[in-house]
């Protein structure tokens, strides 16, 4: 169980996060949801410690998190996968190349940098790109492909981590609606499949509540709503975004992206 | 300050004052900084007695020079062996010599460039503000490549003349630590420009920094870095031509000798073939570089 205790980030006296306690189930996936400044990307950032908080803890297990240095650092990050709104993957570098450097943390100084990545591991990362259906652009160089498409070469990549705990930093906003489908379905089949917690910021509400088993509404660097994405009332969706009452608020404001294909609930039927 | 309201008028008559005062303020600007340029020239044209009059009465005196290295060359026997007075092989009497020494200076110049871009690749990663991994490894790595190139090769040269023996190991170390603290420069200004998303890719993925560096900027960097090498081995060849002069390998040594001797035919034969040489690696590096920066556009 991942939880957070308080925590807070503040940046020159602005708390971007502001005292959020939270406890996150495996297995579970989880939609964070709010406007633009709300601090959902600072939280994220906070969880896998690209970002140091400056109050409050997190523990993993037993493991405080918001503690660790050096290579338990190092190693906590490739527990808990992140993939980000711009992909971050290395353009210049084939897509396999990039997928094997969710390996890094496997590997001592002078295998890596001389990049001997084992045959097993090799294919773990094709198996990785064929599940996601990229195989064939193995050997591309990652800057030729589509956002979407780099988007589940960065999915794979942190597949090859074996993460327990998936980070999604609005893995969806830089997309067009068919390839934003495209990613959120293969995050959740991650999270159904193969058991690992997804926490995905996203700022569409139609979306959080397709997708996700829990909603997290966050307003000011502060949990507002936390529960079921079916106990999220139009009224508290108003408060998180911010909407004064007598404007006529719809969901569909919030919405980028086309409707999903797939309902939520049958696909939570036992699939397992 | 007066503002828009005061004036009166639209938003697009506030702007249009607001653009009229920083235009008049610009020009003001352009105008001092003129005054200043000029007045720092000459102020150093004086200090210096950079003078028409000085550079007329020196000029023919270079003509003169060079009008004595010439070699009297005669056409009748011009192809013939290195006996005949006025042939070209009784200018180049000394040639397999000088191709030795040539051979030497050249290699000296890949050499020291060659250490020099392991030394500036190894010290521009912590050099670089964006990436260095502390403050102070940074301020320390950034201090070390400004003692590399604050001093100039020939004075390198001089020191390990003198600790190292006359020789090409004192010209290639002298080449390759100024050459280090040049390429460390030119790196770190690449690196600082390098889109910093691949590396935290690498971090979120639990990289280390070395990993960061490997393959979240390299990958990005490498044409450049490639790029200024082959342009620091073009001045490094010219570097290593002179370096000579204090005793430290090629042909500079040889240069310096029939200069000081005044075997004024000698002076003419190596200058042209020093000359050809650095012609020749340029066209090459060159051609090199264009490939190198050629990669890189494709992206």
């Amino acid at each position: 169980m991942l939880t957070l205790d308080n925590l807070t980030k503040s940046f020159q006296g602005v708390r971007a996060v502001d005292g959020v306690s939270l406890s996150f189930e495996p297995g579970q996936m989880v939609g964070v949801i709010g406007a633009s400044g709300a601090g959902k990307s600072t939280m994220l950032r906070l969880v896998n410690r690209l970002s140091d908080p400056t109050g409050g803890r997190i523990v993993c297990q037993g493991l405080e998190v918001s503690a660790l240095r050096g290579r338990a650092l190092m190693a906590w990050r490739a527990r808990c996968a992140m993939i980000f709104q711009q992909f971050n993957l290395v353009g210049r570098l084939d897509v396999l190349t990039n997928v094997l450097l969710g390996r890094l943390n496997k590997h001592g100084f002078a295998t890596s940098m001389l990049g001997r990545f084992s045959d097993a591991e090799r294919t773990m990362a094709l198996e990785a790109l064929d599940h996601l259906g990229l195989a064939q652009t193995a050997l591309q160089r990652a800057d030729t492909l589509s956002g979407g498409q780099q988007q589940r070469v960065a999915i794979a990549k942190a597949l090859l981590q074996e993460p327990e705990i998936l980070l999604a930093d609005e893995p969806i906003a830089s997309l067009d609606p068919r390839n934003a489908q495209t990613v959120m379905e293969a995050l959740r089949r991650i999270n159904r499949e193969q058991g690992i917690t997804v926490l995905c910021n996203l700022h569409t509400l139609d979306t959080a509540r397709a997708y996700c088993d829990r909603i997290v509404g966050m307003r000011q660097g502060r949990v507002v709503f936390d529960g079921p994405a079916a106990a999220l009332s139009d009224r508290q969706a108003r408060e998180i975004y911010g909407v004064a009452f007598d404007e006529a608020f719809h969901e569909a404001m919030t919405s980028t992206s086309l409707a999903p294909a797939v309902e939520r609930a049958p696909a939570l039927a036992p699939a397992a | 300050m007066p503002t828009g309201a005061d004036r009166g008028g639209g938003p697009i008559d506030r702007v249009r004052a607001d653009l009229d005062q920083l235009r008049r303020q610009r020009q003001r600007q352009t105008l001092i900084f003129g005054a200043v340029f000029l007045v720092a020239l000459a102020l150093s044209i004086d200090f210096t007695r950079f003078l028409p009059d000085r550079l007329a009465a020196g000029l023919p005196r270079i003509g003169s020079y060079l009008y004595d290295t010439l070699p009297t060359l005669d056409p009748a026997v011009l192809f013939a062996d290195s006996k005949a007075e006025g042939s070209l092989a009784y200018w180049y009497f000394n040639l397999p010599k000088y191709l030795q020494l040539l051979f030497e200076t050249v290699n000296m110049a890949l050499l020291g460039t060659l250490l020099g871009f392991g030394g500036g690749f190894l010290l521009c990663f912590p050099a670089s503000r964006n990436v260095a991994p502390g403050r102070w490894i940074a301020v320390a790595a950034r201090r070390i490549t400004e003692l590399q190139r604050a001093v100039p090769e020939i004075v390198y040269a001089l020191l390990f003349v003198w600790a190292f023996g006359i020789g090409p190991l004192a010209g290639i170390t002298a080449i390759a630590i100024h050459t280090s603290g040049a390429l460390a420069k030119l790196f770190s200004e690449v690196v600082e420009n390098a889109s910093l998303r691949p590396v935290e890719g690498v971090r979120a993925a639990g990289g280390s920094w070395f990993d960061e560096m490997r393959y979240g900027i390299l990958p990005q960097v490498l044409p450049n870095f490639l790029s200024y090498a082959l342009l620091r081995f073009e001045i490094n060849i010219r570097s290593s031509a002179i370096i000579g002069f204090v005793g430290a390998g090629g042909i500079g040594q040889e240069l310096y000798y029939v200069i000081s001797f005044n075997f004024y035919e000698e002076v003419s034969a190596i200058l042209l073939l020093v000359v050809l040489t650095v012609m020749a690696v340029d066209h090459l590096s060159d051609r090199l570089r264009q490939g190198a920066i050629g990669k890189e556009s494709l992206a």
